[in-house]
């Protein structure tokens, strides 16, 4: 009988199912995996390093190229690390622009995630419905924000700058007729809350039709019940945090628990699962969905009603408005401060966690009081869930690995910072 | 919040008592220090201890202090972000390494695993060895990397970069060619700056 022996195979990092530059050496015993060793930093840029030698204020686009799916939740926890240190008050209208916008991310991120997840495992389909939705709300980050992906809206002290009044229309061209572009249009007629809501009340439509496509279906059961079970004390042990802690079944939310922003005047339900296995992490994720759904509603009945600053008047921190800068002397020193040195946060540290569609995404910040920090940690939500590859990937055929990076929802730019 | 904040402050005072400095309570956190000799004893008491039971290592993290004018401490530290799931509340640990030169810490990974991938990346970030570490590899910068990049005394353009060369066929590593610039200076003002 000819001898078998465990051998080794690199899946990587020019993988598709490797969700970016994941390089991970497995070690198999016929098609069960013994060792999974995930070998990461391919897309490391020492963004913590770098800050360091950046202003506070020019370190808000760094943030956006970490989790480069959801990308005004980084900012979020790095302004509120700033504004924790510098006690600086965000107006009202920020806080829920900012609780809108969050929540517009975590379903552009886990439309992402579950079509590829899907995608990964052989759900051809489920890609092409996720990313026709997701392209409505990437309308929704260029029009506020100017760009689709790399927004930095957020800003210390509030947003950038109000919800825009109206939303880009198509034109006629050789490709689109009249017809088409009035179809297109009719959602664009008003302001980006209208556009939003409209897509709102689309969503909840959708969001059924996903379940008909996954939900039930065999195959996709086959592949991810009974997968990567983790238990809730093993989750707890590996750091775990978000959908991937809910799905063990431990009801904890930063929105529900410690409450930033205006998440305690919302409401929303927190879906918790009860095996801890892809499947109900992805049952977690598609009930998110609908839950943010709900409180992009309220938001946007709160906007309509309530207009008002969007940025704090604190002029050490945000700049002046265009007009008092060009006609008030005080007003052109601030901002030529506020540009050319940038602001002073006073010394000390703080961490500010947020609940990021991933999980926790902190920062740590450390001030030594001058106009760049001292110390900048990014705690990445993927960073612990990518550690626990190993645990959840032994005893588990080959197959079944793409199955655990596709639930654990890994962002190379998030986990290698 | 701030009142839970101070019960916590009190009950981190009885029970861990000589082996930590006094806890401080400041922005809404609290953050307790102790030194390497005593670091896993205190790890297991805030994990185990009912009152406290921080039963989740959020995150860890090094930090060189040797660039932070007055800094009382030690150069090295590692700090631990812990979060109570059962009563809701967080701490920052941060335990000093004794030496400079080569700082040596006690791995908190057999505490709460999930501190394994921290801890490797504190050792490849800033040098910091953690004894009892299952498997303390280099995990974010190149393989064959030499030096501690978040270290204050690394340059942010690195010592080395990497080229393709034509010639040899082959990547190439050779001393970086990139002159290092700042274009805002870093700057601390006194107290009352700007103020009137």
């Amino acid at each position: 009988m000819a001898e078998i022996k465990n051998y080794s195979i690199n899946f990587g990092p020019q993988h598709p199912a490797a969700h970016g530059v994941l390089r991970l050496v497995l070690e198999l015993d016929g098609e069960v995996v013994v060792h999974a060793d995930p070998h990461i930093g391919l897309l490391h840029r020492g963004t913590e390093k770098l800050i360091e030698t950046r202003t506070w204020l020019q370190s808000v686009p760094y943030m956006d190229r970490l989790d480069y799916v959801s990308m005004m939740c980084n900012e979020h926890a790095y302004c509120l690390a700033v504004e924790r240190l510098l006690g600086v008050e965000v107006p009202l209208r920020a806080q829920y622009i900012r609780v809108f916008m969050d929540e517009v991310t975590r379903i552009l991120n886990h439309l992402l995630n579950i079509g590829t997840h899907a995608l990964d495992i052989g759900a051809m389909t489920m890609v092409l419905y996720t990313f026709r939705e997701r392209e409505d709300l990437l309308d929704v980050y260029e029009a506020v924000s100017g760009a689709r992906l790399h927004a930095a809206y957020y800003r210390p002290g509030g947003v950038y700058r109000d919800l825009p009044e109206s939303m880009p229309r198509y034109t006629e061209n050789k490709f689109k007729n009249a017809e088409t572009v009035k179809r297109l249009n009719t959602a664009r007629e008003g302001s980006l809350l209208d556009f939003v809501e409209d897509f709102c009340d689309r969503f909840e439509g959708y969001l059924d039709d996903y379940h008909t496509l996954l939900t039930d279906n065999r195959i996709w059961k086959q592949r991810t019940v009974d997968v990567a079970v983790v238990p809730p004390e093993r989750a707890l042990q590996l750091g775990f945090s978000g959908p991937m802690l809910r799905g063990s079944g431990i009801e904890w939310d930063l929105r529900k628990k410690q409450p930033y922003e205006v998440y305690d005047r919302m409401e929303f339900d927190v879906p918790v699962g009860t095996n801890g296995d892809c499947y109900d992490r992805y049952l977690v994720r598609m009930e998110e969905m609908r839950q943010a759904n709900r409180i992009v509603r309220q938001c946007i009945a709160w906007l309509r009603a309530n207009p008002g600053p969007v940025i704090s008047d604190n002029h050490k921190v945000a700049p002046p408005p265009r007009a008092s800068m060009k006609s008030n002397m005080e007003e052109l020193i601030h901002h030529f401060k506020l540009s050319s040195e940038g602001m002073h946060v006073p010394a000390g540290e703080v961490y500010a966690g947020i609940e990021h569609p991933k999980g926790e995404f902190g920062v740590w910040a450390v001030s030594d009081g001058a106009n760049k920090p001292y110390r900048l940690k990014l705690r990445s939500p993927g960073f612990p869930h990518l550690a626990a590859t190993h645990e959840m990937a032994q005893g588990h055929m080959l197959a079944d690995v793409t199955a655990i990076i596709g639930t654990i929802d890994l962002v190379l730019g998030d986990t290698d910072r | 919040m701030s009142a839970k904040l101070e019960k916590l402050c009190q009950k981190l005072k009885e029970i861990l008592g000589e082996r930590i400095a006094d806890p401080v309570l400041r922005l809404g956190e609290v953050t307790i220090e102790c030194q390497a000799d005593v670091y896993i004893e205190v790890a297991c008491t805030l994990r185990d201890h009912p009152d406290l039971r921080f039963e989740e290592l959020i995150d860890l993290s090094g930090i060189d202090y040797s660039a932070y004018a007055g800094w009382p401490g030690k150069r090295f530290a590692v700090a631990c972000h812990l979060l109570s799931i059962t009563h809701n509340w967080r701490l920052r640990l941060r335990a000093y390494a004794a030496d400079a030169e080569s700082p040596v810490l006690p791995s908190v990974t057999p505490v709460w695993n999930g501190a394994n991938w921290y801890e490797r990346e504190a050792f490849d970030m800033f040098g910091i060895v953690f004894e009892g570490h299952p498997d303390l590899r280099r995990i974010l910068t190149d393989y064959g990397f030499v030096g501690h990049p978040f270290r204050k005394d690394f340059p942010v353009s690195g010592y080395v970069e990497m080229r393709y060369d034509p010639e040899q066929g082959r990547v190439v590593y050779q001393p970086v060619t990139i002159e290092p610039r700042e274009v805002t200076p870093r700057v601390v003002r006194e107290e009352k700056y700007g103020r009137g």
